[in-house]
């Protein structure tokens, strides 16, 4: 094969890594993309000796264990009670069961006028064709509405538990972060890039389709947490706060929640007086339609997306 | 729906609603406006509840109030009686006393960054309290407990130290196996009867027990939504998470704890008993039995070990188990009379407990930050006024005239007086209770006033904190007016139990 290049410059072709990459004289990905072992945690000997004593000490001085005959006893009369316990009450349990009235049978108690008016009238009343939508979000709005605070709770309540306010231990929980985390891990990225546009529009779709469709705020919410997961640790803290910092986050969470409260009362009030709706119903179907259903199956989504994504960042880092 | 509602009625989905919108926005800002948010929320809490209270006692009958556009059995409802309205409104104000009493201490021992969290918790904890107090719907009520569950937590938890984090664990894994067995009694209360509204239940549970049919089934569910509900308010043999989650947490927590959430849970299962289950099936069932011997136990029991304890904060909160004991022996009477007396120690023990626990953190805070008696020994002289404030919890916790302790134990004599076959029990342990009572308030009571060398503790005149003062006053008036004035209390809690059901 005649050459028209200088051995200099053919070495620099895309032709010549291809040619040599399928001859398999060198394989790119040796040395540039292997995963390095994670160094193996070799405890000293010192501190397990010195946690072994601490454990021996508090079994010695609170419980005084070595001359308290009766603490053992004890000890051992509580595991076992303690089976006894959740196996009489698995048996109570299963018991009952076998009272209550067989599954899937026409006359079940359950297969009552409430249940049928849910699937006889759901689509007409609540404009939604998914009728589970239409029940949690129209008919039982209030306990959603409580089930959406639930998860706002749950956030809050990790924060008082894990967030780090103190600007010290920030600096020093990021460095931790940074070392212990594997970075730029390029299957990772590429994986990530392919697949967390995918994962959002999904997330978005199952989100405004929930009145059409199995889905809904919950689900699709969760879904995109997971894309916002998934990007998060193929490119790390830095990169995400660019588009979702703890402000963001704050005026997101807020903005849902308040506008679903806002939907929520102005529905409880007009319902409970008798007040015409405005919000119209549209038709069962079309994706704009549903009434209040499709601004709060939003809200609900957004709501659970930061969720989803506060819990991951509070559990690794301490922050968002 | 009759006619045209009146603008009052909407008040109580006004005032849930109100501290969802209170904890959702301070969530965004810093600790000031959290705060101010907090209060002004809870001052409106208090005129729309006193709004409401005047309407349905002009009424004199409860009203359902549809939230949404669907009637009861498809959609969720509240349902406001005088009895609801009375507490939500004593609630609001205990729950508005308690954070005004403990803030000081709230600034010290938390967090900079987080005590905007606090009320952001606060507020929620109040919402779900006062949708336990109107629901007429049991899957509601429990959407509800669980977020009282959860801010509970954080409650405790917000004073970050080792013991309010082991405190707030077993919490945790106590009350999520009280609301485990609460779910599963409204699952198997749903298969027997095809209905979640609370009246509507009732009506199938008639019938079933008219028929004869389902009976273990219904005794189980019975039973497993009665002692989910003694777990999560602390009944005598569930009571391991109480001493520690009282005993350790901020001091405004402690009170709300004891005070509101097991409170809020008791209002729940007396709601159950009257308008889910059916007063005379409850009766019939054994279960009022157990609930008795329990509240018998939690009586004695509960007094002991607050007389064992040297932990001036852990002695209150062994004290509230004893408390609650009474409030279930009052249920497990069985009469109307029990019942009526059980409202009304939860009113006199809310007013009371809450009372104890600030002003007791007056008491600690001029020893030198002990809780231990040998330290707090003439800390009624070094702090005034929360001297006299934990002197009058004390004799109201004994029963002596004049304070709220008295009412409450009165009528629970004449309930037992009343029943034939748990009369002799009743006053027996009754007695024995006051005794140990008194053992333990009283050598407390003894101890601040027992006057010592000077250790070098400062004396703090009560305008050193003014509102700290203010708000322990306000405790005293709400204790003596209860004494006082009982009469009207007791017969507005008769008539709304009356329509309760």
């Amino acid at each position: 094969m005649s050459r028209m290049k200088p051995e200099e410059e053919y070495k620099r072709t895309k032709a010549f890594h291809f040619f040599r990459w399928l001859s398999g004289e060198k394989d790119p990905y040796i040395g540039n993309m292997e995963m390095k072992p994670q160094k193996e945690y070799i405890e000293e000997e010192a501190s397990i000796q010195d946690r072994m004593r601490e454990s021996q000490m508090v079994m010695d001085k609170v419980y005084n264990l070595k001359y308290n005959r009766w603490q053992i006893f004890f000890r051992y009369f509580y595991r076992i009670m303690a089976v006894v316990f959740c196996i009489l009450l698995l048996g109570l349990l299963l018991f009952t069961v076998s009272y209550l009235p067989p599954t899937g049978n026409a006359s079940n108690p359950d297969n009552n006028e409430v249940a049928k008016r849910y699937i006889e009238k759901g689509m007409q009343e609540t404009g939604a064709v998914n009728i589970v939508t239409g029940m949690i979000l129209t008919y039982r709005a209030f306990d959603t509405f409580g089930e959406t605070n639930v998860l706002f709770i749950a956030t809050c309540c990790v924060m008082i538990m894990l967030m780090i306010e103190d600007a010290e231990s920030k600096k020093e929980e990021v460095l931790d972060d940074m070392r212990f985390e594997p970075k730029n891990d390029a299957i990772l990225q590429a994986t990530a890039m392919f697949l967390v546009p995918v994962i959002f529009i999904f997330g978005i779709y199952i989100i405004l389709n929930g009145h059409l469709s199995p889905g809904g705020g919950f689900s699709g919410g969760a879904t995109i947490g997971a894309g916002m997961i998934l990007y998060a640790s193929a490119f790390g803290f830095e990169k995400t706060q660019r588009f979702f910092n703890e402000n963001i986050y704050k005026i997101t969470k807020v903005t849902a929640l308040c506008m679903y409260g806002l939907i929520g009362i102005y529905y409880y009030v007009t319902g409970a007086n008798g007040i015409e709706n405005h919000i119209p119903l549209g038709i069962p179907g079309h994706i704009v339609s549903a009434g209040i259903i499709f601004p709060i199956n939003i809200c609900v989504g957004i709501e659970v997306a930061c969720t989803m994504y506060a819990f991951y960042a509070l559990f690794r880092r301490g922050g968002l | 729906m009759s006619g045209q509602m009146e603008f009052v009625q909407n008040f109580p989905c006004f005032s849930i609603m109100l501290c969802m919108f209170a904890g959702i926005i301070s969530s965004a800002f810093k600790e000031k406006i959290a705060r101010m948010l907090n209060v002004a929320v809870l001052v409106l809490n208090i005129i729309l509840s006193a709004a409401v209270l005047a309407f349905t006692v002009r009424t004199g009958e409860a009203y359902v109030y549809v939230m949404g556009r669907f009637p009861a059995p498809w959609g969720n409802e509240l349902r406001v009686g005088m009895l609801e309205t009375g507490l939500a409104f004593f609630f609001c104000v205990i729950m508005l006393l308690c954070l005004l009493g403990g803030r000081h201490k709230l600034v010290q021992e938390v967090e900079e960054g987080k005590q905007g969290l606090y009320y952001v918790l606060a507020d929620l904890m109040l919402s779900s309290l006062l949708a336990l107090i109107y629901t007429n719907d049991l899957f509601t009520a429990y959407v509800f407990v669980e977020i009282n569950t959860i801010s509970a937590c954080g409650l405790i938890m917000i004073r970050q130290n080792g013991r309010t984090i082991e405190a707030a664990v077993r919490y945790m894994i106590m009350s999520l196996l009280g609301s485990g067995l609460f779910l599963v009694g409204i699952c198997m209360l749903y298969d027997l009867t095809g209905h979640l509204l609370m009246s509507n239940i009732k009506i199938e549970i008639t019938r079933i027990v008219a028929e004869g049919a389902y009976r273990p089934p219904l005794l189980v569910t019975i039973a497993i939504i009665s002692v989910g509900l003694a777990i999560k308010s602390a009944l005598f043999p569930f009571h391991a998470w109480l001493p520690d989650a009282y005993g350790y947490s901020t001091v405004s927590s402690a009170a709300i704890l004891s005070s509101l959430v097991s409170k809020g849970y008791i209002f729940l299962l007396f709601k159950i008993i009257y308008r889910v289950i059916g007063f005379e099936v409850f009766h019939d069932s054994k279960i009022v039995n157990v609930l008795f011997i329990f509240g018998l136990m939690g009586m004695v029991f509960g007094s002991l070990s607050a007389i064992k304890e040297n932990d001036v904060r852990r002695m209150i909160a062994f004290s509230s188990v004893a408390q609650v004991g009474y409030i279930y022996m009052g249920v497990g009477m069985g009469t109307q009379a029990g019942m009526v007396a059980s409202v009304f120690h939860v009113i006199s023990h809310v007013a009371t407990k809450s009372l104890l626990f600030i002003s007791a953190i007056g008491l600690t805070d001029v020893s030198g930050g002990s809780r231990k008696f040998i330290e707090l020994t003439g800390s009624g002289y070094r702090n005034k006024c929360a001297g006299v404030a934990f002197s009058v919890g004390s004799l109201s916790m004994v029963g002596v005239p004049l304070f709220s302790g008295f009412i409450s134990k009165l009528l629970f004599s004449q309930a037992a007086v009343q029943n034939t076959g748990k009369m002799l029990p009743t006053l027996i342990v009754l007695g024995i209770s006051t005794i140990l009572n008194a053992i333990y308030f009283m050598k407390t009571v003894i101890r601040i006033y027992t006057p010592m060398d000077d250790k070098g503790y400062p004396t703090v005149p009560w305008y050193h904190n003014k509102i700290y003062a203010a708000v322990l006053f306000c405790f005293i008036l709400l204790n003596v007016l209860l004494g006082v004035c009982s009469q009207p209390i007791v017969n507005l809690i008769e008539s709304g139990l009356s329509i309760f059901a």
